[in-house]
This record gives structure tokens, sequence and C-alpha cells, in this order.
């Protein structure tokens, strides 16, 4: 059974039905990802976990109870606010022991709490401290201590990372996620940060629009993307789309693309093949990602699936340890990722490697992955 | 082509500043001159009065005027100065401003934290009760202190005031507790708590700011008031601005300027007071919700 069932759950304001049946199941010491653009339903649904906002239908159970009609309180979570939500009135101390005063704990035990909660955080210097005279990484640790001294069933995270500079954020997240392999706790995490989602997640669910786009485990939502949403939202920089019309050939089907006034044909991978065959004369959307185009092969063997063009570069781009280069195939622009020392100057050729084993195709009117 | 860009010299700035503070100066004598006025006169004699200026300092400190108009005045037949007038209005402002705060820390509270279908029509409502004047309620207000059986009491002065404020006491609240984030609530609804409590022990720790401001506003509105005085209370009843009225239309007798003058600084004083030990939370509090700390 799992920690948390979230079956056929709708929220509706009035006429707007903003969460359209939602199906999750989190197992026990799992690291949930809800993510998605703002507006998806990722907060409301988070909101109505804890309880803070009310369940239209459907049910939500955690640890097998169903807890529709239970209060916050009484459902066993803990939060964690993008905005920290620290009592300004109380120290650090007290923040931490607040639900354990309200919860009648005695006092030694209390303390204990706080001291073991402090220890695990490296936040004992801080306990006597308020909240105003912290930083935001400390008030953001202070924060987790909260959630931590009620040592609950399920912690919920509701994108508690988003108020912090760059930098901070790199570290904090490596925190979380180390703090998650100690307590082997479930988590549910929101977030609109594809990066936080993928580093973070043992299972990411990508929402859009009040649906559930896709579940599945970060690599699998980066490889496998059920449908073009999920494609371009997840990745940065972002997969590249292009619509072509598909071709068969002697026996294998293809893509059609032109590159300036040259046109080729770049076959679909083994996978593919079946799947393409029925829309030869059609359209297709291709995704590849910017990292399958690339100055070399990816193998330093030979790579069945690997093929060489040439390309005029338009815009280049240095990251550091990658540079983007954008070239135009069928008139769209294409973002490959080459090594710095290869990267060209705008307006030159360069010969491209495009590793086509990874190609998604999707149907232009559905949206929905085709193989 | 620009013109080179000019500084300001040393002697310019010591022009303007002293430009500045002579004006300041100016204005703060101006308008400190009546009170100067009000506070010579009541130290003066009657014979110094009718001898000297009205802006003359008193050739000798008498603080007689001040005991008269304390315990011995006559308002028409009644002789015992602004002493029990005085009480009056302690005993109604006091518990009035604590109520009207309370209930407008609560009411800003519930119109925030916990919305509900039709909150903000609620709210409109109470805004309109800013701008109703007292005159039209004075009809309505009698008949309903009639019914409650508080006419012409301290109780009723009381329920008159708290009613009349709800409505700035709970826009006070309200615009205060809108800059509070509305998470804060959910994590204590998390850790436990129930209205009450996050009431109590979140939100009410964090209003200092706004209760110095609504204390001070209501203090001076309430203590300052007349017509409501005048109207719902009578004879031995009646606040101290209602009786500093009726001591200076007094018309028979000598005109006693230095009574007068003692007794409308009494009048003055509790709010004085106010301003001066709160007055810079005043400040602070005002600008609270604009500039987030």
């Amino acid at each position: 059974m799992g920690s948390l069932s979230i079956r056929n759950v709708v929220k509706r304001f009035g006429p707007v039905q903003v969460l359209k049946g939602i199906n999750i199941e989190a197992q026990d010491g799992e690291f949930l990802i809800l993510v998605g653009p703002s507006g998806c339903g990722k907060s409301t649904l988070l909101n109505m976990i804890a309880g803070l906002d009310t369940i239209t239908s459907g049910e939500i159970a955690i640890g097998g109870r169903i807890v529709n009609d239970l209060s916050p309180k009484d459902r066993d979570i803990a939060m964690v606010f993008q905005s920290y939500a620290l009592y300004p009135n109380m120290s650090v101390r007290n923040n931490i022991s607040f639900g354990l005063k309200i919860r009648k704990v005695p006092k030694e035990k209390q303390d204990e709490i706080v001291a073991g909660v402090a220890k695990t955080l490296q936040m004992e210097p801080l306990l006597e401290r308020m909240p105003s005279q912290l930083s935001g990484g400390q008030r953001q640790r202070v924060a987790m201590g909260r959630a931590l001294a009620r040592n609950p069933m399920l912690f919920l995270f509701d994108e508690p990372l988003s108020n912090l500079d760059a930098k901070l954020r790199v570290e904090m997240r490596t925190e979380i996620k180390l703090l998650h392999e100690r307590l082997k706790a479930t988590i549910v995490y929101v977030t609109h940060d594809q990066i936080e989602a993928m580093t973070l997640g043992d299972r990411i669910a990508v929402m859009k629009d009040g649906e559930v786009r896709q579940l599945a485990s970060p690599q699998e939502v980066y490889d496998n993307p059920a449908d073009l949403f999920v494609a371009s939202f997840i990745g940065s920089p972002s997969m590249n789309f292009i619509r072509c019309p598909v071709v068969a050939e002697n026996g294998t089907v293809g893509v059609q693309l032109h590159e300036g006034a040259e046109t080729f044909v770049m076959p679909a991978p083994g996978a593919g093949q079946e799947a393409l065959r029925g829309w030869a004369g059609k359209d297709v959307i291709v995704g590849i990602r910017p990292e399958q185009i690339t100055d070399r092969s990816p193998w330093s063997g030979e790579n069945p699936h690997v093929v060489s063009r040439s390309a005029k570069i338009e815009v280049v781009q240095p990251t550091g340890p990658d540079t983007l280069v954008l070239i135009h195939l069928n008139g769209t622009p294409v973002t490959c990722r080459v090594h710095p020392e290869a990267a060209p100057h705008p307006g030159e050729s360069m010969s491209l490697m495009f590793d086509l084993s990874k190609l998604v195709f999707f149907d232009p009117q559905s949206e929905k992955r085709i193989s | 082509m620009a013109e080179p860009y000019r500084t300001q010299t040393a002697g310019s700035q010591l022009i303007g500043r002293t430009v500045i503070y002579t004006l300041l100066i100016l204005f703060a004598l101006y308008y400190l001159m009546p009170l100067f006025v009000m506070v010579t006169t009541s130290l003066k004699t009657l014979d110094d009065i009718r001898g000297g200026n009205l802006v003359a300092l008193p050739r000798e400190i008498s603080f007689d005027a001040w005991a008269k108009a304390w315990g011995a005045a006559c308002t028409g037949v009644f002789c015992g100065g602004l002493k029990g007038n005085f009480m009056n209005s302690v005993n109604f402002v006091v518990p009035a401003v604590i109520i009207s705060t309370l209930v407008g820390a609560f009411n800003g509270y519930v119109l925030t934290m916990w919305r509900f279908k039709g909150s903000d029509v609620l709210f409109t409502g109470l805004l309109i009760g800013c701008f109703i004047p007292f005159q039209v309620v004075l009809l309505p207000m009698a008949q309903t202190l009639g019914w409650l059986g508080i006419a012409n009491s301290i109780p009723g002065l009381i329920f008159v005031h708290v009613v009349y404020g709800l409505a700035f006491t709970t826009l006070f609240f309200r615009n205060f507790y809108v800059t509070v984030p509305a998470e804060l609530t959910k994590a204590a609804r998390i850790d436990g708590a129930g209205f009450f409590t996050i009431f109590w022990r979140i939100i009410l720790p964090l209003s200092p700011p706004i209760i110095v401001v609504c204390v001070i506003w209501q203090f001076t509105q309430i203590w300052n008031d007349f017509l409501f005085g005048v109207v719902f209370s009578s004879g031995q009843r009646q606040p101290i601005t209602v009786a500093l009225n009726n001591l200076v239309n007094t018309s028979t007798g000598v005109k006693e300027y230095n009574v007068d003058m003692a007794g409308a600084i009494i009048a003055a004083l509790p709010t004085l007071f106010v301003y001066v030990v709160a007055g810079k939370y005043f400040l602070r509090g005002l600008t609270a919700g604009a500039v987030k700390g």
C-alpha cells in the first residue's frame, strides 16, 4: 500500500475545473515531484493533500487512511512553504517546538526533539535567534526543521527554494536530497523548476492544465516524454521540434529534412520504424535534444544511428562546458550542443553528428507521442 | 553641448539650511502661539488678564484657575468643576477604545485569513461605515439605545463609539493583515493551531504597530467627540467635551478666561499624552503597510 494515494481527485472553483481527475500513488519513502508551469494546479493539489483546500471529488489517502474530511493537523503531515512562513514573533527554538507545544508534547520531550532536529540540520547556534536575524538559507533550514520536528508520515514542500538565490538554491537542493536519503521519508515536492524536478525526484509528475501528463522517473521523462508538452518542458535548453514529412525508402521509414537547398532523409530508429510506417506521406514532429547533435560521435565506436551532416551555423552561445550553436532545419531553428573548441564562427559551416537513436516523434494534431 | 555639471558649494548649502530652519522655526512658533496663550492665560489672575495684554507673561503665577476648573467651576446650577466629567470621559473612552480595537483586530483577522463567501462584500459594507456622517446615525442610534435599555448611560456611550469605530478599526487591521503572508496561517494550521490559537499566538503578537495606530486614532476620536456626547448623555453623565462647552458658554457673572483656558487644557491633556507616549509608534505603524520590513 502506498504512503500517499490520490484517486481521481477533482477540484472545481465554480465552473472552472482546476484539477481534472488526478491519480497518483506514492510509495513509502518516495520523493515525488509535482512539476509544471504556473497555473497547472500543482500547488492546489499540494494544498488539497495538506487539507488547506477542499476536495471537490475523489479521494486522498495518507498511509492508507482516507483524509478527505480530516483537518490539516490530523493528517500526519508537515509542510515547508516558499515564503518559509516562520512565526516572526518566536525564536527559532519556539518556531520548531510550536507544533509540539500545541500537541501537548511534554517539555523534556520537546527539548530532546528540538536538539535532535538542530543537530540534523546543523543549526544549533541559531536556536535562540529570531527569524528576522537569519539569512534566507537559514530561514529555509528552520522551516525544514519545523517540519522534521513533527516526524510526520508525509512531508510536503511547496516551492521551497524559489526565494533563494541561484547559488544557495543548488546547495539547498543537495541538502534536501541528502536529508531525504537519511530520513527515508515520503516527500511530495512542488516546483516549477525542471532542473529541481530532475535532480531531486524519484518520480516526476509533469502537470499541465489540471492533468498529469506523465508520471515516471526523471530519466524516463527525459528520454521518453509522453507528449510534446512534457518533451518541451523538461530539459534545458529545450528539445528541438522539427515538423517534417515521413518518407519510405527501400523498406525503411525516415523523415525528410532540408538544410538550405539540400534535402536529405534521416531514418527512424529501429523502434520507431513500425509505428511510423503508417504515417508515410504525412507530417510528424520530430524531437531531438541539443546534445544529440554534436561535433563528434558520443560513442567512440561505430554507431549505426549516428549520421553526419554539414550545416550553416547562425548563432553561437558559449555556456562554458558546452557551446550552443543554432542551425536551421526545415526552416526551424535547431539548437545543437558542441564542444567549445569545436565551435566555429557564426556564418561558417560545420559538420555535425546526429544521434538518431533517441529521436522521438509526435502527432502534430494531438501532440501525443507516436514513437 | 551639455553644460558642465554643477555641484553645490558648501556656502550655498549653508544658506539653504538656514532658510529651511528659519521657516520651520517660524511655523513652529506660529502653531505654538495658541497653546502659549492658553497656558499663560490659565496661569494669570483675572485682574492680570483685564490689565495686561493677550501675549504678556503672567505677573504672578497662580494655579487658582486650574483648581477651580477641576473642582469648583459652575456649569448651570452645578458647581463641581470638570472633575466628574473628566472621569466620565475616562470611564467610557478606555473601554470603548479597547473593545473597538480588539473587535477590529478580530474582524481584520477573519477578513484576511479566513475568507468566506461574501467576505469582500462585507468588508466593502464596513468601509461605507467610515463615510457615514455622525448626524445620520443619531436617530436610529437613539432608538436602538432605548431598546437596549442603555440610553443616557456610560455603557450606552461605549456602545455608540464601539459601533461607530468598528468600520475604522476593521479597516486598519484588515489592511495591515493583508501584508501578513497567508502561509503563516497555513503553517500554524498544519502545526495544529486552531482559529483562536492562531489569532492569539501568531497574529496578535505581530500587530503592535497597528494596535498603536488604532488606539491613538480611536482615543482621539472618542475623547474629542462632542456630538454623540451631547445627544446621548445628560447632566452629570456628560463627557468632558460637553461639560467644557457648557462651562465656556455659561453667561452668568464674570467671564473667567483663565478658568476656561485651564478647562480647555485639562480636556486636551489626555490626547496630548497619548500622542507623546505612542507618537513614534504611530508613524511607524502608518508606514508599516507600505514598506515591508
